[in-house]
């Protein structure tokens, strides 16, 4: 059988078109194909710990901004007579939450004594003019939540869009905005937050935005320049140019969606951020003031009564931990989602 | 490197040339003189005080003569305390300053790395879950609450530390403990993240056919090469430690910077807020150079060049 190959004489008949559908078919793709949004929810789902803190910041999401549907209390109206109040639940007669305090260790109905009639009850208890703390609570989440929000959008907006700029035209344009990145971020946050607050002397939520607008969105921009440079020379970005597609639109239509894992990644880090600096700023006494209150200046309020009136400071604290907790394992969460390397 | 050291160090002082500027005319737009009592005062009394203040000159004139003085170290005089420099506060209260955010770094940093590194070989287990939880505490709790707890709890209740003040070592152990908690948790996750990394690199799995002990893989191989990239986090940290020392020496009455700082923006101390905020753009800057160049000189693979990138 020893035939020479080359000896080997092909005709057109030696052939026989395949039919299409019998063979196995090795283009086809067997999992439905998922839009981005999908995508993401899917991961989001598989890991139980970002889940659940996805879970609880879309609880504080509408118990902060829907709340108020539910509980009307105004966060603002004082009733000295109730003031410092602890928390009392209807029905519940667990020390800490049946309105009694330990007073020079005896056990007193602090209700009682302010003469409160038996049907009032304040869930989280009262500031010490009286204010309902529930309600305080809830407003100065609704504050926390919005910075973050604000904080997302210049995040998105300037970060991204000054990162994707640098990155796409290159040369003496990327150099001196990179130059600009670097000074902006070589001045510590602290200091531009406290400049802020100082020179809009002390007008609460405008100056926090302003501290962020300036600093907040310099982490964002690195990080999509340096994807944008790797991508623009990447085929499907040069085919795009090539056929006359404008910059606008392939930055909107090819470079966005690749950059989104790195924009989400990076702005679940950039809210726990701005969430702590506002209650810090608030603590200290330069950002949010009163009668608005904050999750910051109701920690530092209720510091002051921390040795006899403890849950004062514990809820707002409790609240500010559990906001933050969430948000940095969200973040956590979804860079491990997103990460192609990351084992699990 | 000489080149791209002396970029360095040009784009440095054009920093801190841009934060005195607009420092300084952000304060020049705020109400607020250094005279107290001004109802009392005679005109020419307040011309006298105006004067000692050089607040008598065009603001322009103010200007070169603030960023001229720079240059000689003078930051101008206080408004608070009548007649001391601001250069002369901020270097009175460097020292307890100092002392904590070194001590806060050293515990942080120690504790951190054993913290990450445990997570790291007993990756996912129990021990790696509490190693997590732990530092992503330390993350989440901020410096204020955490140091109003332990001041109560370890100081007032317990008795076992002083509550507040400044005399000795004893006292410096609640805020070294509150300064810490952050640079912790950050220096755990880091090393974590990396020694996952490293720990299943080839060189490991050498390190391991070889017969070699545990300890001796972890301490000699996988630490060595977590540590390099630790320098980089050195620039975060010291931001973190200012933010953290405001608050935490103010609440713990510590003489420091911090609670000088918070003091004076209560205040409106103007020229205190100025030179502070120049001292401590300065101090990050300056650490953000080192940490690129010892960078440099401990990790071989990265070259410094002078065209940035």
């Amino acid at each position: 059988m020893a035939e020479n190959p080359s000896n080997i004489e092909i005709k057109p008949g030696d052939f026989e078109p395949l039919d299409k559908q019998a063979g196995p078919d090795n283009e086809r793709i067997a999992a439905p194909s998922l839009t981005f949004s999908q995508d993401v929810w899917r991961r989001l789902k598989s890991n139980k710990t970002a889940f659940v803190s996805f879970i609880v910041i879309v609880f504080m999401f509408l118990v902060a901004f829907g709340g108020q549907a539910v509980y009307h209390v105004d966060p603002n109206a004082q009733a000295p007579k109730y003031a410092n109040l602890p928390p009392k639940l209807p029905g519940v007669n667990i020390h800490g939450l049946n309105g009694h305090l330990t007073q020079s260790g005896q056990d007193v109905d602090a209700y009682a004594q302010a003469g409160a009639k038996s049907d009032i009850h304040y869930i989280l208890g009262t500031d010490y003019l009286g204010r309902d703390l529930l309600a305080r609570i809830m407003y100065g989440t609704r504050i926390s939540l919005l910075i973050a929000l604000i904080a997302t959008l210049i995040d998105l907006t300037v970060g991204v869009g000054f990162g994707i700029l640098s990155g796409w035209k290159g040369g003496r344009v990327d150099l001196f905005m990179q130059r600009v990145i670097e000074i902006l971020s070589s001045i510590p946050q602290l200091v531009v937050m406290v400049l802020m607050a100082t020179a809009f002397t002390k007008t609460g939520m405008a100056s926090i935005i302003a501290a962020i607008a300036i600093t907040g969105w310099t982490t964002m921009a690195r990080l999509t320049r340096a994807q944008t440079l790797q991508l623009k020379n990447q085929d499907f970005i040069l085919a795009a140019r090539t056929l006359g597609e404008s910059a606008p639109k392939i930055a909107w239509k090819h470079l966005l969606p690749n950059l989104s894992s790195v924009i989400i990644i990076q702005t679940m880090f950039t809210i726990p951020s701005a969430i702590f600096f506002e209650a810090f700023l608030s603590y200290i006494g330069i950002g949010i003031s009163s009668p608005q209150a904050s999750l910051g200046t109701l920690i530092s309020d209720g510091q002051k009564n921390f040795q006899f009136l403890p849950y004062q400071m514990w809820y707002p604290a409790i609240v500010l931990i559990i906001l933050m907790l969430a948000f940095n394992l969200l973040g956590d969460g979804m860079r491990d989602a997103f990460d192609p390397k990351s084992k699990r | 490197m000489r080149k791209y050291l002396l970029k360095r160090i040009f784009y440095l002082f054009l920093t801190l040339f841009i934060v005195a500027t607009v420092t300084f005319f952000l304060m020049k737009l705020m109400p607020g003189t250094p005279l107290q009592n001004e109802a009392k005062l005679t005109p020419s009394e307040k011309a006298a005080i105006l004067a000692q203040y050089g607040l008598d000159k065009p603001v322009w004139l103010q200007y070169f003569i603030y960023i001229g003085g720079i240059f000689k170290g003078s930051l101008g005089l206080s408004f608070q305390f009548s007649d001391q420099a601001v250069s002369y506060i901020i270097g009175s209260r460097m020292g307890p300053s100092m002392q904590l955010g070194g001590q806060a770094l050293i515990v942080g940093i120690i504790f951190g790395i054993i913290l990450g590194a445990i997570g790291a070989i007993r990756k996912d287990t129990w021990a790696d879950r509490l190693a997590t939880v732990l530092s992503i505490l330390g993350i989440a709790v901020p410096s204020f609450v955490l140091a109003i707890l332990l001041q109560y709890y370890l100081g007032l209740k317990t008795g076992w530390f002083p509550v507040a003040g400044w005399s000795g070592f004893a006292y410096t152990i609640l805020p070294t403990l509150a300064l810490a908690a952050s640079p912790l948790a950050e220096t755990a996750r880091f090393i974590r993240t990396d020694m996952v990394d490293v720990l299943s690199s080839d060189y490991i799995e050498l390190a391991k056919a070889k017969g070699l002990s545990k300890f001796g893989i972890v301490y000699h191989h996988a630490l060595r090469n977590s540590l390099i990239p630790m320098v980089t986090l050195i620039g975060p940290l010291a931001a973190a430690l200012m933010t953290g020392s405001m608050v935490v020496e103010n609440i713990f009455s510590v003489p420091g910077i911090g609670e000088q700082f918070v003091k004076s923006i209560l205040v409106n101390d103007y020229p205190t807020i100025m030179g502070v905020t120049i001292f401590y753009s300065a101090l990050l800057c300056l650490l953000l150079l080192l940490t690129d160049i010892v960078y440099g000189i401990i990790d071989p693979r990265i070259r410094l060049s002078g065209n940035g990138d």
